[in-house]
């Protein structure tokens, strides 16, 4: 801020100014370096806890994120990063990783790559970040992991299904989390073939890597013959009334969408409006019932028109919100109402939980004292089977998570399971297999082992 | 003369930005880099609104055409950084060239619809062409840090050294040409655009001009926020960036170059500044987020009713008895407020 008043200054008073600038610039020099100075370790309480890597003091471990919390992603999405809040307090109370305690500091960054690389910057040179975690979307996380990977900065469990993650040769310090949306094709793809022989497919996607990434599944699966009409959408355009049109004269019976929330309502809507009534399937990205719900009732300016979820196909990757007996449900829940009651219980929440349990995880693998590197070790070494219906992909070689999905249909606002989870890779010849292991039950403590 | 003097102050300034980039931290290196290429953009915004008189609303479109200009040479050919940014800023001043014919047309309301379109509907062509600009997700654009300077070397601050100089060279075409026989040409239609014709001015062709140096200065501008955010994409420019663009232009003090970098320097720092002390004050996340967008609205509310002549205005006032009139440069560049503005155009 001082620059330019001085430019303004050196121009009318010219160089006797100058003196005092540089004075004045000495003493703003002086003051940063002490926003990032590393802590001393050796403090007599935690002797074994050094602060051995930048984030990391003997008594916090400080990660940042990106995240949209205003703007269009904001809906639904803004409910992630309190939620792995919530599970990093939860842990917290329960002495933290090796007695450390998370401090997770996400900053909003409206959905907007400029502002990503803003905020970033930000988390790793002033804030001295350990790690990013969880930073929120394809197009946005595109403008930093680069820079990330530049600085050794760990870029764990990015927000986005994106296969573009999984790249350790160029990015050796990002990982993906969630089922990557070629799987997510393939599997929905599978079932689609399987269940609709013969009958007139439609593909309904966003036209981005999401959506491009989700058809590519697709159409591993899915014979040709079958697909009658293949629509795209931008999400900066609301209005998909030509997109359905066109599906509704190809004479669509099962359109499949890869869509975000909002647009899986414009989509049902629009249908609705045009007496369009396609068996809908769509990736699990742009049906979590409670957001859907919410949104048909919005933007249809009715409360009933939140029944229209009812009979999506689906599928899921974590346990359906609606299984109570789940030990994992009843974690999440049991940390929802003691943390953040006033969020719903919906699969964003569930989401945020989720990964950062997996994030617990991979700490304490990386153990009492780890470096930056110690992280991408850990991980890539693999971890345990967490709140995820399939295990993880990670691997020296493969930067992926979560490798497979049950099928699924909504009732009464729940995803209801049909059939076994089914694991695949993202190949194109790759099989679709049965999981036969069945799911590791949530610790009792809620904490996972080391 | 002026020339002599303009260029002596930049260097002075350059002297100055060099200590402040090697002492203060990366981060602040990185906000630096950011207020010089906003600087670089609103600066051509002020001199259209404040000396030619004509508004636009869409500036964040030209910054879009630098950006994607530079992000695509950079991805296909070994082109020289400044060469990159040249183009960058002849492609955006063809373009800008391109919509003065038409903006020479229009006024007022008119004019600023005929803009706000463009802001609008621009980057979509990023999705239209998506083989080619990279769709949503956009180009990425990383400049690398010479190796000279060593493997230690902070990237930040090679950023902010690269965006000062653009900002800085920008600036000092600028102030020259305020002084120029341009300028004045651009104040006299401004004032009185009858009046003007009728001493002879070519009202046409100067608008015209106007509107093509603040698209190349916006277009300088994009490549070099391109080039600090390191990516391009359709999301990054946005009707908010138009419009902030504008806002800075306003806040800084309209027509004058040092209000333009005001006007940078609070884009940059008020929404960082304002999420911070939020956040450290225990605001719920819900709060916290809205808080930065309140706290510009509060800001743009506060500097209009206290200066209406914007920060620099505002500057002068307090600082006038100190400095002579006669020894700012940039005093002469603005007479009049945004407001008086308002009231011509509605009365013509």
């Amino acid at each position: 801020m001082k620059r330019t008043h001085r430019a303004n200054l050196a121009l009318t008073a010219g160089t006797a100014i100058v003196a005092m600038v540089i004075a004045a610039c000495g003493s703003s020099a002086t003051s940063t370096p002490g926003a990032s100075s590393s802590p001393s370790s050796g403090s007599s309480s935690a002797a074994a806890l050094t602060a051995s890597a930048p984030g990391i003091t003997p008594t916090q471990i400080l990660i940042g994120s990106h995240q949209p919390l205003t703007g269009v992603a904001a809906p639904g999405y803004s409910e992630i990063a309190p939620a792995s809040k919530a599970y990093f307090d939860y842990v917290n109370s329960r002495g933290g990783i090796y007695g450390r305690k998370i401090v997770y500091k996400y900053l909003n960054d409206v959905y907007n790559p400029t502002n990503t690389s803003n905020v970033v910057h930000q988390l790793v040179l002033q804030d001295g970040v350990y790690a990013i975690f969880n930073g929120l979307g394809t197009p946005t996380h595109l403008a930093v992991a680069q820079y990330l990977n530049s600085q050794k900065v760990p870029d764990v469990f990015i927000a986005s299904g994106c296969e573009c993650w999984n790249a350790p040769a160029k990015w050796p310090d990002s990982f993906g989390w969630q089922l990557d949306y070629v799987r997510e094709g393939k599997i929905l793809g599978n079932y689609v073939k399987q269940h609709f022989k013969g009958k007139k497919i439609g593909y309904f996607y966003q036209d981005d890597e999401f959506g491009q990434d989700g058809v590519k599944g697709l159409n591993y699966e899915i014979p040709k013959s079958q697909v009658v009409a293949k629509e795209s959408y931008n999400p900066a355009n609301v209005n998909v009334g030509p997109q359905v049109a066109a599906l509704k004269a190809a004479g669509a019976q099962v359109v499949v969408s890869f869509s975000v929330p909002a647009f899986t309502a414009l989509l049902q809507l629009t249908s609705l409006k045009l007496q369009f009534k396609p068996q809908l399937v769509v990736s699990d990205v742009g049906s979590d019932p409670t957001t859907l719900g919410g949104l048909l009732a919005a933007f249809g300016k009715n409360k009933k028109l939140s029944a229209l979820t009812q009979g999506i196909i689906t599928d899921g990757y974590l346990p359906s919100l609606g299984d109570a007996s789940n030990s994992w449900i009843a974690l999440f829940k049991k940390v929802h109402d003691q943390y953040i009651p006033k969020l719903p219980f919906d699969g964003n929440v569930a989401y945020g939980l989720a990964v950062g349990y997996t994030f617990v995880q991979a700490m304490l693998k990386a153990g009492r004292n780890p470096t930056r590197q110690d992280l991408i070790n850990a991980i890539q070494a693999g971890l345990p089977q967490g709140p995820s219906v399939a295990p993880y992909a990670y691997s020296a070689t493969d930067h992926n998570g979560i490798t497979g999905a049950y099928m699924a249909v909504i009732k009464n606002g729940a995803l209801v399971p049909k059939g076994p989870v089914l694991v695949t890779d993202t190949s194109p010849t790759g099989a679709i297999t049965p999981d036969t292991a069945t799911q590791p039950a949530a610790p009792a403590s809620g904490v996972p082992s080391p | 003369m002026t020339l002599a003097r303009h260029t002596g102050a930049a260097l002075l300034v350059a002297v100055v930005l060099l200590i402040l980039t090697v002492r203060l931290s990366p981060f602040r290196d990185f906000q630096i880099a950011e207020v010089a290429a906003y600087a670089t953009a609103i600066a051509g915004l002020t001199y259209l609104i404040g000396l030619s008189g004509q508004v636009s609303i869409g500036h964040g479109a030209f910054m879009a055409i630098g950006a994607y200009i530079a992000a695509v040479i950079g991805l296909h050919q070994h082109w020289p950084l400044e060469l990159i940014f040249l183009a960058s800023t002849v492609a955006a001043a063809v373009a800008g060239g391109i919509v003065g014919v038409a903006a020479a047309r229009l006024r007022g309301p008119y004019l600023a619809g005929a803009t706000l379109m463009l802001a609008v509907a621009l980057p979509s062509l990023a999705n239209r062409y998506a083989g080619l600009l990279g769709g949503d997700q956009g180009l990425s654009f990383s400049v690398t840090t010479p190796a000279f300077l060593g493997v230690t070397f902070p990237p930040t601050r090679w950023l902010a050294w690269i965006a000062c100089i653009g900002a800085l060279i920008t600036l000092v075409l600028l102030a020259n040409l305020g002084r120029s026989r341009i300028g004045r040409s651009w104040r006299a239609l401004r004032d009185n655009e009858i009046a003007a014709a009728l001493s002879g001015l070519n009202v046409a062709r100067l608008q015209i001009l106007a509107f093509v140096i603040s698209s190349a200065c916006a277009g300088l501008g994009g490549a070099l926020l391109a080039a600090v955010s390191a990516i391009v994409s359709p999301g990054a420019f946005t009707l908010t960036l138009s419009i902030g663009l504008i806002t800075g232009a306003i806040l800084g003090g309209l027509g004058s170059l040092a209000g333009a970098v005001w006007g940078a320097v609070v884009l940059v720092f008020v929404p960082t500044y304002v999420q911070d002390v939020a956040t450290s004050h225990g605001l719920s996340s819900a709060a916290s987020s809205n808080v930065p967008i309140a706290a510009y609205g509060v800001v743009l509310i506060a500097v209009m009713l206290l200066f209406p002549t914007g920060i620099q205005g505002g500057l002068r006032r307090l600082l006038g008895p100190v400095a002579p009139a006669a020894s700012t440069p940039f005093n002469a560049l603005r007479r009049r407020g945004p407001a008086s503005e308002h009231q011509e155009e509605g009365t013509t």
